[in-house]
């Protein structure tokens, strides 16, 4: 466990490394499932409108 | 096939023809400055002159390594034909190894040494687990840096 | 009739990609997983010592930011030859995705080389030509976003991407036609891989995973820009 932890002395170059990485893919991911929820609500907003006033 | 889709093709063609004619003409016109490093026989060959700043990049020859009084440590940097001294004041990275690659940055003195301003290992391209080296050795398949 | 083909295809897409996104979620959930698990239980190299773990994240990486450049390309090519909208969506799609990656192998590759080469960061030729992939990306976005017409912005963005192509083979080659500092191929090399198969495992498990992520990435992009288009025309047709 402890080895896993130090990473045999490189323990401040390998969590960063795989910190950055999961941090940065995970703030891709939200912002692109911003976007979709997004261009969903604006549609679904959309097609209301069109159905209720004619 | 219509004439306008040709048209287009041929377009998409010549921008990957012009892109790597520029690319081509960029790298020719670079030459050497492209090259991270020189090796020993380019050192020779271009008969670099005494104080101009370069980096020598080869293996660390085996035992070669002496560390003087202080920081201050020499080795050898060959890549099998030619040879140059290399001398240098400070800490080596932890992959800095006999054997080894290694690119030193710094200048030639009036006495053909080497003075490194800095020192960087060059990694290969081997990945193997402690235990594989360890049994390469014993069976005598194991050529290190050569 | 090209109005059909227009129309038809885009909605195919959202067909078809609803289908098989949850598919792909789920391999990149499991391919990940496993390469990390494989990766954190390797012994340490024998040079580079559990650095060798960054190599997990960094190879991927730098594989990834080089196809979805590739994947941008082909896209770009159908779209100024065939001209169709989807070819143009999926090329604007990935040049966010495709720049996230490559800043991550930057990174990575930063807190591979300090501690193993004893720089950060060095001028060579396979560097230099990775960061210029980073500029040509952020060139390529701002590019897009500058047009303000649409289709102007993709003809436009589309030259653009295809002249820029002739960095993937420099970066590739770079470590064969120079010297350089980064090291030359493990993998992709005559006489097989130099990679124990103990370290090939979760570099091969990991780049998969990335991969996958970035078709899940550019699949839901690629849908959101499709519902925003219909939303557009929708609006377009209640003001017209």
């Amino acid at each position: 466990m402890n080895d896993f932890i130090t990473q045999g002395g490189f323990a401040a170059y390998v969590w960063p490394a795989y910190g950055i990485s999961a941090l940065a893919l995970a703030l891709l991911g939200f912002w692109i499932g911003h976007e979709y929820r997004q261009a969903k609500a604006k549609l679904a907003a959309l097609a209301t409108l069109e159905r209720d006033a004619p | 096939m219509n004439a306008r889709k040709r048209r287009r093709i041929a377009f998409v063609v010549s921008l990957l023809l012009g892109g790597a004619a520029a690319a081509v003409l960029v790298v020719s016109a670079l030459q050497d400055n492209v090259l991270y490093f020189y090796s020993p026989s380019d050192v020779y060959a271009k008969k670099v002159s005494a104080g101009t700043a370069f980096r020598i990049g080869g293996l660390v020859q085996k035992h070669s390594v002496k560390h003087d009084s202080g920081m201050t440590m020499k080795f050898v940097v060959t890549d099998g034909a030619r040879s140059v001294p290399v001398e240098y004041k400070g800490d080596v990275p932890s992959l800095f190894r006999e054997g080894q690659g290694v690119v030193a940055i710094g200048r030639l003195d009036g006495a053909g040494l080497f003075q490194a301003d800095q020192v960087l290992a060059k990694h290969d391209e081997k990945y193997m687990p402690p235990e594989v080296v360890d049994a390469l050795k014993r069976s005598g398949e194991w050529q290190k840096g050569q | 009739m090209p109005s059909l083909f227009e129309f038809a295809n885009p909605k195919k897409f959202m067909d078809l990609s609803g289908v098989l996104l949850p598919w792909l979620v789920a391999a990149t959930a499991l391919t990940m997983a496993a390469g990390l698990l494989l990766g954190f239980s390797t012994p340490p190299d024998y040079q580079q010592g559990d650095t060798v773990r960054i190599m997990f994240v960094h190879v991927p990486a730098a594989w990834v930011a080089m196809m979805a450049y590739g994947v941008m390309t082909v896209a770009s090519i159908f779209g100024l030859v065939n001209r169709h909208p989807l070819a143009d969506i999926a090329a604007r799609a990935a040049a966010p995705i495709g720049a996230v990656f490559t800043a991550l192998g930057l990174i990575t590759g930063s807190l591979w080389g300090r501690p193993m080469w004893g720089a950060w960061w060095v001028w060579d030729g396979r560097l230099t030509s990775f960061l210029l992939l980073l500029l040509i990306y952020l060139a390529y976005i701002a590019l897009n976003d500058a047009i303000e017409n649409e289709t102007r912005a993709a003809r436009a963005s589309a030259v653009f991407a295809i002249v820029g192509a002739v960095n993937l083979p420099i970066i590739e080659f770079s470590v064969q036609w120079w010297t350089t500092l980064h090291q030359g191929e493990s993998i992709l090399r005559k006489g097989g891989p130099t990679i124990a198969p103990v370290f090939l495992w979760p570099l091969f498990l990991m780049a998969l995973g990335y991969t996958f992520l970035f078709f899940v990435f550019w699949t839901i992009r690629i849908r959101s820009e499709i519902l925003n288009r219909r939303a557009r025309t929708l609006l377009e047709m209640r003001a017209g």
